[in-house]
């Protein structure tokens, strides 16, 4: 089979598994629908590594292959075809979201077996995957605009997955609203590009790009208003500054959602769209120093936020939003290999540091504040394992993974030169924050005085909420459908929970050994053939540099860790009367530095109000009233004079007969 | 004897069969009425007829007369069987038409 026939298999299997579930909810038995699913995506995993493979058997010129199913749309100056696109960029992305998705699937079989929509859980999630495999595979932009969508609303779906939660719903709506922005930013900014290259196609659009459709110099204003309207859509998923708030609501979700789309797939499609679309942001530096800055700016914010938040899952999308500032950082300076690196092994690690963290919680039943939790190490002591990995990975300590994909980006971001190095700066403090708050988060689980769940699991029994209550407002619950499950489940005693962590944990551990500097190349020269026309694709030479961004990351990473310590573990009154002594300072971190407050005045408030005015005095008083209201009281009027004429009296007509006549007489009369 | 005599006769009958018309609301009257107008139409056509010497005048009389004699051949058919029906004999009652 060609190579594109494995890449269309790929799509097919998430695609049936969804049909299959969706179809079959009512009559799947048991855990057959949790099977079926992961099996779905496994499968999909297979046929991704066959298209490596076959991939790999073309001559690197020739690693660009675009296979199209059938036109969608041709008219005049449309060529709209479901055509995917096949090259290491999207094979790299398929790969790490077919692979990570199936040890989510894997650990959901556990996760959530007790819960009533079990099988409608694993039609979602088979469709998500199935959207970011088209989001990733497009070839054209028809097709990436579908997926982006259909990502969007899956997202919506798996959030508010338990709907009658009103909580999670409401965090749904906000999701799906905030990627709508995006998604119109992603339809502008492709107006903007076909306007001028007349073609839909990535291909075809880059070599028009390159042979200077937009003009001959950089930064033709077109082009930069295009890029920058196509950030706005990979801002909207990937969560950065100013269209980040849905990521840490998102956390409404089941914890093994939060784990597939909040870390370890969905939010990454902003980071494919700007490496993608790398011809023409380097056409357009403007649109690229952008990308840069929001990246730099989220993750130095999302990173002073997870310093203070209580709820466990909500510091891990904190997290999430950091590193993936990384990334887009990454990718906007041109360190392409090294954002997408750091996004596979974000996606080990962060994956596993949400399973991790669905075990603790499935300890606590249900619960979910930090202040809650402690002492769990001796209780769990294979969680916290996959825990230590987890962090350590994501502090960026050698020779875990995070350690060689974070430095390699601010390692390419310093080599810009020039004002780039305020960004390196920033991105070792954020290296320095990411230390703290994971460490911080592992410590108040974990260590401590054992809290009544812990010494009961030290027991032997896991712990039940007397009555379950949401964890976010404390509402009573029932367990029925629309809700979560009755009983909860942990890694220690669930099998599929544990494989599913154990495969991350290495890969979490080992994935950065992949690429060492001046050691190994693998991404680097995998990637090579998607990037070749890229001036900024260049391996790195500056040594000093080198060795003082590993030196510098690995000592701010065991800083981090030694301050957390000290606070949390070391010092117990420390982190209380520091937030004592900084009140103003708390309060900023706490309230996430306004953001929703601020969106909600500016935003929100204005269009409520404007709805209001629209719903209340706009068509109450100008259409009902003045339009239709107008046109009835005219026509009523109207009639009203002319029924007075009709009297009903015969003698009445008789009279105007007469007079009529009479008056006709006269006339003649007068004229002759 | 001149012709504006005759047409003056014509033009009282004609009015006061109007104004009968108009004020009374009985229909037997109403009826006597209308022959009073046809019958001062009929005065001045036989007037102009003798006017000119010919007979078209005295042939349109003829046919008024029959018209007429049809009219109230309805007319007082209507008016029995307003009676047979039990309504009042008033036309002022009969209204439907009002808007």
């Amino acid at each position: 089979m060609s190579t594109t026939t494995y890449a269309w298999l790929v799509l097919l299997f998430p695609l049936l598994g969804t049909l299959v579930l969706a179809l079959g909810f009512r009559r799947m038995p048991g855990r057959l629908a949790g099977w079926i699913g992961t099996g779905a995506i496994l499968l999909s995993f297979v046929a991704a590594i066959a298209t490596l493979i076959s991939l790999q058997g073309h001559a690197a010129a020739h690693r660009q292959l675009v296979s199209s199913l059938w036109s969608y749309a041709s008219t005049a100056g449309v060529d709209g075809e479901v055509s995917i696109l096949v090259d290491p960029l999207s094979v790299f992305m398929m790969l790490v979201v077919t692979g990570v998705s199936s040890t989510i699937h894997l650990y959901s079989i556990a996760y959530m077996d007790k819960d009533r929509g079990f099988v409608r859980f694993f039609a979602y999630l088979n469709f998500f995957v199935f959207s970011m495999l088209l989001l990733v595979l497009a070839g054209n932009f028809l097709l990436l605009i579908v997926g982006w969508a259909f990502v969007g609303a899956a997202s919506y779906l798996l959030i508010s997955f338990w709907y009658r939660r009103t909580t999670a719903t409401r965090a749904g709506i906000k999701a799906f609203v905030i990627n709508v922005v995006g998604d119109v930013g992603l339809v502008l900014g492709t107006y903007f590009i076909f306007k001028h290259t007349g073609t839909l196609d990535f291909l075809k659009t880059f070599h028009a790009t390159e042979a200077g459709v937009f003009g001959p110099n950089s930064n033709e204003a077109d082009l930069v208003a295009g890029c920058v309207l196509l950030l706005v859509g990979a801002f909207a998923k990937s969560a950065q500054i100013p269209l980040h708030t849905w990521l840490p609501d998102a956390m409404e979700g089941p914890t093994p959602v939060s784990a597939l789309i909040h870390a370890a797939t969905m939010v990454t499609a902003g980071v494919y769209l700007i490496a993608r679309m790398h011809p023409l942001f380097e056409r357009a530096p403007a649109a690229q120093d952008v990308g840069a800055v929001i990246g730099a700016a989220t993750l130095l914010l999302a990173g002073t936020i997870a310093l203070v938040q209580t709820d466990i899952k909500r510091v891990i999308a904190y997290s999430t939003m950091s590193q993936i500032g990384y990334m887009i950082m990454g990718v906007s300076v041109g360190a392409y290999a090294a954002g997408l690196f750091h996004l596979m092994t974000h996606a080990f690690f962060k994956a596993l540091l949400f399973m991790a963290a669905g075990s603790i919680i499935g300890a606590m039943a249900g619960e979910q504040s930090l202040e809650k939790m402690g002492g769990f190490r001796k209780a769990m002591p294979f969680t916290y394992g996959c825990f230590i990995i987890g962090g350590l990975a994501l502090s960026g300590v050698p020779p875990f993974s995070g350690f060689f994909s974070k430095d390699e980006i601010l390692l390419v971001t310093g080599e810009r030169g020039g004002w780039h190095w305020a960004l390196y700066a920033i991105g070792y403090l954020g290296a320095f924050l990411t230390a703290i708050y994971t460490f911080r988060m592992i410590f108040r689980a974990f260590h401590g005085k054992p809290v009544p769940e812990a010494r009961e699991l030290e027991g032997g029994h896991v712990h039940h909420a007397e009555v379950p209550r949401n964890p976010a407002t404390g509402e009573e619950e029932d367990t029925d459908v629309g809700f979560p499950g009755p009983t909860h489940a942990i890694a220690e005693r669930a099998m599929p929970m544990r494989v599913a962590m154990i495969v991350l944990a290495v890969g979490a551990t080992v994935a950065g050994l992949i690429q060492i500097p001046k050691v190994d190349f693998v991404i680097d020269d995998f990637l090579r053939p998607s990037f070749a026309s890229s001036p900024l694709y260049e391996p790195h030479t500056k040594n000093g540099l080198l060795v003082f961004g590993l030196v510098l990351g690995t000592l701010l990473a065991l800083a981090g860790i030694a301050i957390a310590y000290r606070i949390w573990v070391a010092r117990p009154g420390l982190a209380p009367a520091l937030q004592a002594r900084m009140p103003a300072l708390y309060s900023l971190l706490a309230h996430k530095w306004y953001f929703d407050e601020l969106i909600d005045a500016l935003v929100v408030r204005p269009a409520a109000s404007a709805g209001r005015f629209a719903r209340y005095t706009f068509e109450r008083r100008v259409i009902d009233e003045g339009l239709v209201g107008g046109t009835t009281g005219l026509v009523r009027a109207g009639s009203a004079a002319v029924r007075a004429a009709q009297s009903g009296f015969v003698r009445y007509y008789a009279a105007l007969l007469v007079l009529g006549v009479t008056g006709v007489g006269f006339y003649f009369l007068l004229q002759s | 004897m001149s012709i504006a005599w005759y047409l003056a006769v014509s033009a009282i009958v004609f009015s006061l069969g109007a104004v009968g018309v108009i004020t009374r609301r009985n229909p037997l009257v109403l009826l006597l009425c209308l022959e009073l107008m046809l019958n001062g139409a009929n005065l001045a056509l036989i007037a102009f007829s003798r006017m000119w010497g010919n007979g078209d005048g005295q042939i349109l009389a003829l046919v008024v007369m029959t018209v007429a004699a049809c009219e109230v051949c309805i007319g007082l058919g209507m008016i029995v069987a307003l009676y047979r029906s039990r309504l009042p004999i008033d036309v002022d009652e009969l209204r439907e038409l009002q808007g």
